[in-house]
């Protein structure tokens, strides 16, 4: 029977301490965020506008300096070189992500797990491996090079190697949309079709094709932002063609004229946030195309199909292997093309004599405080924006914000900091030079997909957690720890190998922000690449992606393993 | 704080001219309202009412824009949430997947600081309570909807607030565990006398369970009665349409209770229309007479069944009658259907029943 405890008592009210605690600690939290975006963000870019009006030595004048630019001829065909790689890119890019993604979500093809594996290894390397390896497969001296004859090219330097080596490098991220959009697709419209005898060619046009729309223009565009923002491919292998990432780099480290610098990075800007502007439109029409009450579409065996394109499939994944596989043949031979024995000497005096023994150490160091932090800040930040109350007039701000770094290529973020935090008088100057710039300025670069990762994360689970303990008297922080934590732990882990990754392969921001102490390896691979050293180089570019192939698996098996221990819950369906 | 007090000058809630807007959108209009203790009331209305917001309000999950509300004499309009005294349970139940059903349940006492096997006892009190004695050690995703919802009704019981406030708690559940919990909701909430407010869109939820029901629509109160009141007595044209099916048909009123619907003249318990002015009559399908001795009473119509809906216990039947000059519904059982040989395109006489019919003026054109 029922005790006399369960009739209602009323519940003891919290402390107006308590109270306040909790208040100050949703809107602490809230303008902690927004301080350090507004810090590490949006006063660095800021700063380029600054510059960009003041000349040599910082004196105001007004536009004379874009006067310069427009005026001078290689820096006009360097804008110019830079869209044409771009849409290049984007065009050879686009098609054959689109056909592998295809093959993957609406074929019948054996072994989808390991095709998709090999075509997401661009995104364990720097893209600089990819044009290593163009030289050793076309280059003057390579394995290849009869077959540039085949197709009237006369050299692989400049705009051709430029682009195949992007293709590589962007492969698999308009994959990953482009799968993303073919996998969302109702059944029902295909059997509604099928009803009514529609040809295959037809059902293409009509159904596919369309319901795919949105993540081809996604994929284009976020294809289209990298090449125009990438620096590493377009030094290595541009020869002669300049684009404006490399105009950024010589103008700020060769001249040391910043000021012209910050002109060009703003003119790098504006075609990125083209591109993502667009991007952004496109996405929330997205949105609304599926309903709760669609039914996932199951591709049916259909032979001939399923033979086209599992040649294909075979056809692309061998050239990424090879392409992989150039880069560490090269990193082991002795001296190409004259002395093909094998040998580990790239990999030892090979990056002592450059000195260059402890950058490897510092980029692990580095992406693993960039792991560590940017999953816990990036989780946290998300968090407290969408599931606390309070500050509400703060929270568009943040929101904005945390979108920005996707627009702003690398090297103009890693101007803006330079601008920035070498000021004499900044109290932040002490960052320069220190590793601790190098993980901020990379937690900023890739903050916006972290940050997606995590907001979708917390819009999937209830809205009401919140609110409910809210209603017990259990302050929200708690809830977070206790309930919200665990439950995301999965996206959590996702966001650290993630952030390891790209610290791990980037070059574009910390390029400007390094300093001897901190140099790192995906950066001494430009500089071993520039000193001819090019064995070396690729002994470096394999090691990176040695490294994060070997500590993806480890995480994601430390994640099964966490998951499995501490997640009892997850799956004990009835 | 202190137990409530049930005196006259305390009521359980008591809301003031609430109103709340969001941006131009206006969700609620002036309401007032008055919960007493230990009653289980309804809102319930259309979606997009304003049922959801005023619970909200209740919560301090939303902040009303103006308006006061008292919760056992003590003015809790600019209180947080975690300083009101409530619980609530919400149509996606939010258990925390990650915790078993008993830390599910304790999650508000931990934070009381009680003693260990203190919390256990009233845990394993509060699962008994709602059915579910040996459920403490699964997790959620063990238990079906039903059974989720019941230990989500522990949880907000488990603090032993004054008030409970139920989401449509309900909405997510098939239909027969739906009226399976229904009336245990209803029983627990007898036994332990604790004041609660269920939100729901179902009319038959809230004409079962509530003793009084609060009709909703387009953020304004429009009627706030007994079940019996409510469905009987409508107060206005919209409940008399929301609550139940009902046949309006346009009428002249003639004065003193008589009014011409087509070339019918029918005599009304309803008074206070002038001669002239046109007017609606709202009569449910099971005001009539089909039965007995028919030429003793008035309002006798002679007509025609179009269509008969078969439906089960009621069936529903269209009445073509020509003198009416329009259709209208009415009902029989199955029994009487089958007594009386109703057929499709059959003859047949009835006699209006009179005392719950209602009459509101035509609304004005817009």
């Amino acid at each position: 029977m029922v005790s006399a405890a369960v009739v209602p008592a009323g519940t003891p009210m919290p402390s107006r301490l308590a109270l306040a605690k909790e208040a100050l600690a949703a809107r602490g939290g809230i303008v902690l965020l927004l301080v350090a975006l507004v810090v590490f963000l949006t006063v660095p870019l800021a700063m380029i506008l600054v510059r960009s009006v003041e000349g040599r030595a910082g004196e105001f004048v007004g536009i004379a300096n874009f006067i310069q630019y427009v005026q001078s001829p290689a820096l006009a065909q360097s804008t110019w070189n830079t869209l044409t790689f771009a849409i290049w890119t984007t065009a050879v890019t686009v098609p054959l992500a689109f056909l592998f993604a295809y093959a993957m979500q609406r074929s019948c093809i054996p072994f989808k797990g390991l095709w998709r594996n090999i075509a997401l290894i661009p995104i364990l390397a720097p893209s600089l491996l990819a044009a290593i390896s163009f030289i050793y497969l076309f280059g003057n001296q390579g394995a290849f090079r009869f077959m540039l004859d085949w197709v009237g090219l006369k050299s692989i330097y400049g705009m051709p190697g430029m682009v195949m080596a992007m293709t590589f490098a962007s492969f698999p991220h308009a994959a990953m949309i482009l799968m993303a959009a073919l996998a969302l697709s109702d059944a029902r419209l295909y059997e509604a079709a099928d009803s009514m005898g529609t040809s295959e060619l037809r059902k293409f046009m009509t159904i596919t094709l369309p319901g795919a729309k949105y993540g081809l223009i996604s994929a284009s565009m976020v294809v289209f932002t990298m090449a125009v923002s990438e620096f590493g491919v377009p030094k290595v292998i541009g020869g002669n063609t300049n684009v404006l990432a490399v105009d950024i780099y010589k103008q700020v480290i060769g001249q040391q004229n910043f000021s012209m610098g910050a002109v060009v990075g703003l003119v790098l800007l504006l075609p990125a946030v083209i591109a993502f502007v667009i991007d952004h439109i496109v996405q929330r029409r997205q949105q609304a195309l599926l309903t709760a009450r669609s039914v996932p579409y199951r591709a049916k065996p259909a032979r001939g199909r399923d033979w086209a394109l599992l040649m294909l499939v075979v056809l692309m994944s061998a050239l990424m292997l090879l392409v992989v596989g150039m880069a560490a043949y090269g990193s082991v031979v002795k001296f190409w093309p004259y002395d093909m024995s094998l040998t580990l000497a790239h990999y030892t005096y090979g990056l002592e004599e450059a000195g260059l023994e402890h950058a490897y150490r510092n980029s692990l160091v580095m992406a693993a405080w960039c792991a560590v932090i940017g999953a816990a800040v990036t989780f946290a930040g998300a968090y407290w924006l969408e599931k606390t109350k309070g500050a509400d007039s703060l929270r568009p701000l943040i929101r904005f914000q945390a979108m920005l770094p996707m627009a702003v290529p690398g090297m103009v973020l890693g101007i803006g900091y330079i601008l920035f935090f070498n000021l004499p008088d900044n109290p932040l100057n002490f960052l320069y030079g220190t590793m601790a710039i190098l993980v901020l300025s990379t937690l900023v670069h890739f903050y916006s997909s972290s940050h997606l990762t995590a907001v979708t994360a917390l819009k999937q689970i209830d809205s009401e957690f919140e609110s409910v303990s809210a209603s017990l008297k259990v302050p929200f922080y708690k809830t977070f720890w206790r309930v919200t934590v665990p439950v995301c732990l999965p996206s959590i882990l996702d966001i650290g190998r993630y952030y390891f990754v790209n610290a791990m392969t980037t070059i574009s921001a910390v390029v400007f922000l390094y300093s001897p102490q901190t140099t790192l390896a995906s950066i001494s691979i430009l500089h071993l690449d520039e000193a001819g050293a090019i064995g070396s180089a690729a002994a470096m570019a394999t090691l990176i992606v040695l490294t994060s192939a070997v500590v993806t698996g480890v995480m994601f098996a430390g994640e099964r393993w966490l998951i499995r221990r501490t997640q009892a819950w997850r799956n004990t369906r009835q | 704080m202190a137990a409530p007090q049930p005196s006259s000058s305390s009521e359980a809630l008591c809301l003031e001219a609430v109103h709340k807007a969001f941006g131009d959108f206006v969700a609620l209009k002036a309401i007032d309202l008055v919960i007493h203790p230990g009653e289980l009331v309804c809102f319930l209305g259309p979606s997009g009412c304003g049922k959801t917001t005023l619970l909200r309000i209740i919560a301090g999950l939303e902040r009303q824009t103006r308006g006061t509300i008292f919760q056992n004499g003590r003015d809790i309009s600019n209180a947080p949430p975690a300083a009101r005294d409530y619980g609530i349970v919400f149509q996606s139940y939010a258990l925390f997947p990650n915790l078993t059903i008993a830390q599910n349940v304790a999650y508000g006492l931990v934070n009381r600081r009680n003693g260990r096997a203190e919390i256990s006892a009233r845990v394993a009190e509060l699962l008994t309570l709602v059915g579910l004695p040996d459920a403490g050690s699964k997790y959620p995703s063990q238990m079906s909807g039903g059974q989720q919802q019941r230990v989500a009704l522990a949880r907000a019981l488990a603090t032993s607030p004054s008030l409970l406030l139920l989401d449509e708690p309900l909405s997510a559940l098939d239909a027969k565990v739906r009226e399976r919990l229904r009336g245990e909701i209803r029983q627990l909430q007898r036994r332990l006398r604790v004041t609660t407010i269920m939100v729901t869109h179902d009319q038959e939820e809230a004409l079962s369970m509530a003793d009084r029901v609060v009709v909703m629509n387009h953020g304004v109160i429009e009627q706030i009665g007994t079940p019996s009141d409510v469905y009987e007595r409508p107060a206005t044209p919209f409940v008399a349409d929301f609550l139940g099916k009902v046949n309006v048909l346009n009428a002249t009123a003639l004065g003193g209770g008589r009014f011409k619907v087509g070339s019918v003249e029918l005599t009304l318990p309803a008074d206070g229309n002038a001669a002239g002015d046109p007017v609606r009559i709202y009569l449910r399908p099971e005001d009539r007479h089909v039965e007995g001795d028919l030429a003793q009473l008035p309002n006798r119509l002679r007509g025609r069944i179009a269509r008969i809906d078969y439906l089960g216990t009621v069936c529903l039947a269209e009445l073509r009658c020509e003198a009416l000059g329009q259709p209208m519904t009415i009902s029989y059982s199955l029994n009487q259907l089958h007594d009386l040989d109703v057929r499709e395109g059959g003859e047949v006489e009835i006699a209006l029943r009179t005392d719950r019919v209602r009459v509101f003026p035509e609304p004005a054109r817009a």
